[in-house]
């Protein structure tokens, strides 16, 4: 496929480049209007009160939900519209707000699933026991137990996913995340429900992913303070708009920003 | 010694299947050899449904659908209707592709759907196919059916109104497709049908397509149906609509929950227990209580006919299963494992607080 849009060809090194991205659910807006750029390498981060439409944003991106406008520039590729696993084998894995394991398989499987665009037995080969798909599924397996190994579930590979603590199933979504070899990683309040120690070791290892992988992280997140060490750039989202953007620190003195946590902390 | 080892967790599936096969030799009674192979042809249609409801968690209510298409497939191709007589061999397995291609074709419609609508739509399928046989006389042989359809030969022997080859030919065909359907449950395939049934929206983020993946499922279940149809319909000489009604859906998928949805070789035990149990089990039982009424001089014993009372003891039964055992005779393990959901649940909290370093909280994540 080459699919450009006339008015942006890729700049070089940006990996994502979303434009006027609106998203309404009948007369609701959740997304408006919002211009958003990851380069590559990076790790950026989206963060904004409760309900600012960041997760809605991101499903947007991912393909989950079709946006009602605006276009979405992925890789070098229009992908406004695409289906989920299509902006998934282009290069866009992700984990979810509430953790979507699949509950009853195998870490290991969990994991295996990651890498199924990656597979290349078609059926007719499966039913007939093509010896090529037994070395590929050999190979598979022994890359899904390094993945479980890089992110600390070693010796966990033959748990239900169900039964894995939460944290661990935490692990095990961005696992089966990087399975998928991705060069874009979305993921979605990696901490919450963690504390303050938890959640800076996970920044520590979305430091690792960046400097060992090479991978370019969006990160959405709903405390302030956990991203401050670790994104590069820094988009605020409020009422479905982008109220600021900037680094870390030029974010932390945004009035604007600042505003529209404290308002949101006295309402509840 | 790699093969040796490779079937070593099969050594009571094989002692099982070796009985089997020596069964025509211990039993000479046609009858019961000619229920066998009827039992082989269900339990061919129970390891195709069990793909689409057990591997893929789709609740398919209509699979007699494929059943009849697989059966008229063979019967338009293989008798004197058409004047048309294909060698049975490759329309066995040209039905079996038919039967796919129409699985395919009627699950399209469905991708959206899910659980109950699934299910209504399904049953609706179910309905249409025997009706549409039914109301095409001129090419189905309508009401009447199809009749003289053609024998199976096998280097020019005969199979006739034997039914010992059936048996052996169909118990060839249950072997050949439980190791495609292990291979296919061991692979990508297997594992994305699991994927799917467990989280739609996740397994497309991770670069599944629902809807080949789903299409596939209803294909590889109606391709053994295929089969199972055209082995019936050569042994049984005739087709016609009403071998297909509801009923056969209903006690397929009653063998598939019977068994352990999910598990191969529960699947097959559950087709083959429920089958002799409908047709030699409940005769049986109908001669006893007859007879015992004619003894004891207890009139009512000696009217009951239990065979037609099979679909309430279905009734029974399911119910009780449901009650005593869910997950079905012979649960496969991951099956086990969501039927006993709430159990897994309560014992996981507790545990947690006993969690090691690596998770201090159990806060559910923000809703936002």
């Amino acid at each position: 496929m080459n699919e450009t849009t006339g008015e942006a060809p890729m700049p070089g090194g940006l990996l994502l480049d979303a434009h006027g991205v609106t998203k309404a659910f009948g007369g609701l807006t959740a997304v408006n209007h919002v211009d958003f750029t990851v380069p590559e390498q990076s790790v950026v981060s989206l963060i904004g009160p409760n309900g600012a439409g960041k997760t809605t944003f991101f499903n947007v991106i991912a393909g989950l939900y079709r946006p009602t406008g605006g276009a979405i520039m992925f890789a070098g590729r229009n992908i406004t519209g695409w289906k989920p696993h299509e902006v998934a084998r282009l290069g866009m894995a992700r984990t979810f707000q509430s953790i979507r394991v699949f509950a009853n398989m195998t870490s290991l499987e969990n994991v295996l699933i990651g890498m199924h665009s990656h597979l290349k037995a078609d059926p007719v080969r499966i039913v007939v026991g093509a010896p090529a798909i037994a070395a590929e599924e050999e190979a598979a397996h022994r890359t899904a137990r390094e993945l479980l190994a890089f992110v600390g579930l070693r010796g966990r590979e033959e748990e239900m996913a169900k039964n894995l603590a939460y944290g661990d199933q935490r692990r095990l979504e961005i696992a089966r995340a990087l399975a998928l070899r991705p060069r874009l990683l979305l993921l979605d309040e990696p901490a919450a429900g963690m504390n303050p120690e938890e959640a800076r070791r996970l920044m520590e290892f979305i430091r690792r992913l960046r400097s060992e992988r090479r991978l370019t992280v969006l990160l959405i997140e709903h405390q302030m303070r956990v991203v401050m060490g670790v994104a590069d750039r820094v988009t605020v989202l409020d009422h479905g708009e982008k109220i600021a953007e900037g680094t870390p620190d030029e974010i932390r003195r945004n009035p604007q920003v600042i505003e529209a946590y404290l308002g949101k902390a006295a309402a509840t | 010694m790699g093969a040796l080892q490779r079937l070593a967790p099969y050594r009571v599936v094989l002692g099982v299947l070796l009985l089997v096969l020596i069964y025509p030799l211990l039993d000479r009674n046609a009858g019961h050899i000619n229920a066998a192979a009827d039992a082989a042809v269900f339990i061919l249609l129970a390891l195709g449904l069990n793909i689409v409801v057990g591997f893929a968690g789709l609740l398919d209510l209509g699979y007699a659908a494929f059943f009849a298409i697989g059966s008229y497939a063979y019967a338009l191709a293989a008798s004197p209707f058409y004047h048309v007589h294909v060698p049975f061999w490759p329309m066995l397995l040209l039905s079996a592709l038919i039967a796919a291609v129409f699985g395919a074709l009627l699950g399209a419609p469905t991708l959206r759907l899910r659980g109950d609508y699934l299910a209504i739509v399904t049953l609706g399928f179910g309905e249409i196919v025997p009706t549409v046989f039914l109301n095409l006389p001129k090419y189905t042989g309508g009401t009447n059916g199809i009749v003289g359809i053609d024998q199976p030969t096998f280097f020019g022997y005969r199979f006739g109104f034997n039914p010992t080859p059936y048996y052996y030919t169909l118990i060839a065909i249950i072997v050949l497709s439980v190791i495609a359907i292990l291979r296919l449950r061991d692979s990508r395939l297997g594992r994305a049908w699991l994927a799917v049934r467990e989280d739609e929206v996740a397994a497309a983020s991770m670069g599944i397509n629902l809807t080949t993946t789903k299409l596939l499922a209803f294909s590889f279940g109606a391709f053994f149906s295929g089969f199972g149809g055209a082995l019936y319909v050569s042994k049984l000489g005739v087709v016609s609509p009403d071998q297909f009604n509801f009923t056969v859906s209903f006690t397929v998928l009653a063998m598939v929950v019977l068994g352990g949805m999910g598990n191969v070789f529960g699947v097959i035990a559950g087709a083959a227990i429920l089958y002799e149990f409908q047709t030699l089990f409940l005769t049986d039982l109908s001669q006893w209580s007859h007879n015992l009424g004619h003894a004891w001089g207890i009139s009512l014993l000696t009217q009951i006919d239990f065979v037609n009372l099979k679909f309430l003891l279905y009734g029974l039964g399911l119910v009780l299963l449901m009650l005593l055992r869910p997950e079905g005779l012979f649960p496969a393990k991951r099956i086990r494992a969501i039927v006993t959901e709430t159990v897994g649940e309560a014992e996981r909290a507790p545990a947690l607080g006993a969690e090691g370093p690596g998770v201090e909280t159990t806060a559910p994540p923000d809703a936002g």
